[in-house]
């Protein structure tokens, strides 16, 4: 079984990109099956149902939809496992851009949008940092410079990642993405995350409505940069 | 440009909107060349143009496949810009990046491999083609529709100085055309233009015509046609000074 992560800003095309990709894994004689993971509401399965390969989602509703797809892996692997299916393709909501929901033998894809500017590459952080696939889109809604410049960003933000230039509307990109998939490592028996995900548990994860440091515990950081602990 | 031998390209026909296989089944484009790519609006002119510029190999929805003297070229040809046998110009009229001019030329040249001194080189080109000049302190999003294409003109003669040129509709671009396309079309080059202009369609040695997605004929320009051409320049440079004219804020006079 291979496992392909697919994550990415909501908007940058992950699914279009995906299904074009999927596409092409059937082509191939792979049978890839998708779990889409999303924060409330999704319609996305009616696109990926119509591609005639088995569709799952997880709605993450009051949790963090990063953290909700990281501890299910297993739980989506078996299922794929009893889809009869060979390749799992994990699309995230694409939500925290501090979370990178990779696990360490897995294929890393992270989707971005190059109308987004050439500083994103940059700020984007461990999303991008950590994969092993770039997949650019939109290239065509700006000029060649403008996509070379956004390249060079990308490549000094993960200067060993492979980057695929993709249209989610005419499906360029999308065999060299489904080669990348198809030539990706086996699942591990225990996978690690690739990165860790941010200190997450504070006063609000437990639901405290009421802004304001005072009505806060734990360890708090303050805007410039100061940190203290504050509680029994 | 000869470092890599490119001398020619080759387009193997695939299919138009309605799946049925293109009439015009191969076509060879040699150095020196320019080839004009004409149609209706959305009878596939641009997406010729991108499969060239992507190196189709069947996987587009044409199906059409691009050859490099006779090859399907290597993959890091069709990725890495310092490798890249293509500079395209697209209709794409504004830069969505947020950076000064200067600080987007240096890093473009430096993502093919070249001196970001050339910064400077490509801003003086720009300002030949444009009324208002460029500074290299300006943010490219304040550009006006005019300043941006001239800089994207002038970007491709000096920084993406590559093989083949691809040019989509330099004429919408309010700067001077025929400049314009003097500059992308350095010598031993293959330039691919799509255009609506009478004129720039007749400067091309031959036109591909487009229909329905497909391509549906080659036209030679003929001597009768070369001898129009001329005549639509002469047209064409009066309407340019009369439009400099007008720019300048003078009077008109009588036309001589």
């Amino acid at each position: 079984m291979k496992l392909a992560v697919i994550a990415g800003t909501p908007g940058s095309g992950k699914t279009s990109v995906l299904i074009h990709a999927g596409r092409t894994l059937l082509r191939y004689g792979l049978r890839p099956a998708v779990v889409k993971i999303d924060c409330l509401w999704t319609e996305d399965d009616r696109r990926f149902e119509r591609l005639g390969v088995p569709v799952a989602v997880g709605l993450a509703k009051d949790m963090c939809p990063d953290h909700y797809s990281i501890y299910n892996v297993d739980e989506m692997l078996e299922w794929a496992r009893s889809q009869q299916a060979d390749v799992l393709l994990n699309e995230t909501a694409g939500l925290c851009l501090r979370c990178a929901p990779y696990p360490d033998s897995a294929l890393a894809v992270c989707v971005i949008d190059v109308t987004t500017g050439p500083n994103a590459p940059l700020k984007v952080g461990p999303l991008l940092t950590t994969a092993d696939v770039v997949v650019v889109t939109k290239g065509d809604m700006v000029s060649q410079a403008e996509r070379e410049v956004f390249r060079e960003r990308i490549l000094e933000a993960n200067p060993g990642c492979r980057i695929v230039e993709a249209n989610g509307l005419t499906g360029k990109g999308a065999a060299e993405l489904a080669e990348l998939v198809r030539d990706g490592p086996e699942v591990g028996g225990d996978m690690r995350l690739r990165h860790n995900p941010p200190l997450a548990i504070c006063t609000l994860c437990t639901g405290e409505l009421r802004v304001s440091k005072r009505h806060h515990r734990g360890v708090l950081r303050h805007l410039d940069g100061f940190m203290e602990y504050s509680g029994e | 440009m000869a470092q890599d031998g490119t001398c020619t390209l080759t387009i193997i026909g695939g299919v138009d909107k309605d799946g049925s296989l293109e009439r015009v089944g191969r076509l060879e484009m040699r150095r020196g060349e320019v080839i004009g790519i004409v149609g209706p609006t959305g009878s596939g002119k641009s997406s010729l143009i991108a499969d060239i510029e992507q190196f189709a190999a069947g996987d587009t929805p044409s199906g059409r496949k691009i050859l490099i003297d006779g090859c399907e070229p290597r993959s890091e040809t069709r990725s890495d810009p310092r490798k890249k046998l293509i500079a395209q110009l697209s209709q794409n009229m504004h830069f969505l990046a947020d950076m000064t001019v200067g600080e987007f030329l240096r890093m473009h040249a430096k993502s093919r491999g070249r001196s970001p001194d050339l910064a400077e080189r490509v801003i003086e080109l720009a300002n030949t083609l444009t009324g208002e000049p460029v500074h290299p302190d300006h943010h490219l999003t304040i550009l006006s529709g005019g300043q941006s294409r001239a800089l994207m003109v002038a970007d491709i003669a000096v920084i993406s100085d590559s093989p083949i040129v691809l040019i989509d509709e330099i004429e919408n671009a309010g700067i001077k055309k025929r400049e314009a396309l003097d500059l992308l079309t350095g010598e031993g080059k293959i330039v691919v233009v799509v255009t609506h202009d009478p004129m720039l369609a007749l400067m091309t040695s031959r036109r591909v015509v487009m229909k329905n997605g497909g391509m549906v004929r080659v036209i030679e320009t003929s001597v009768d046609e070369e001898k129009v051409c001329e005549d639509l320049a002469k047209v064409d440079s009066w309407l340019m000074n009369l439009r400099e004219t007008i720019r300048r804020g003078e009077v008109v006079g009588a036309a001589t």
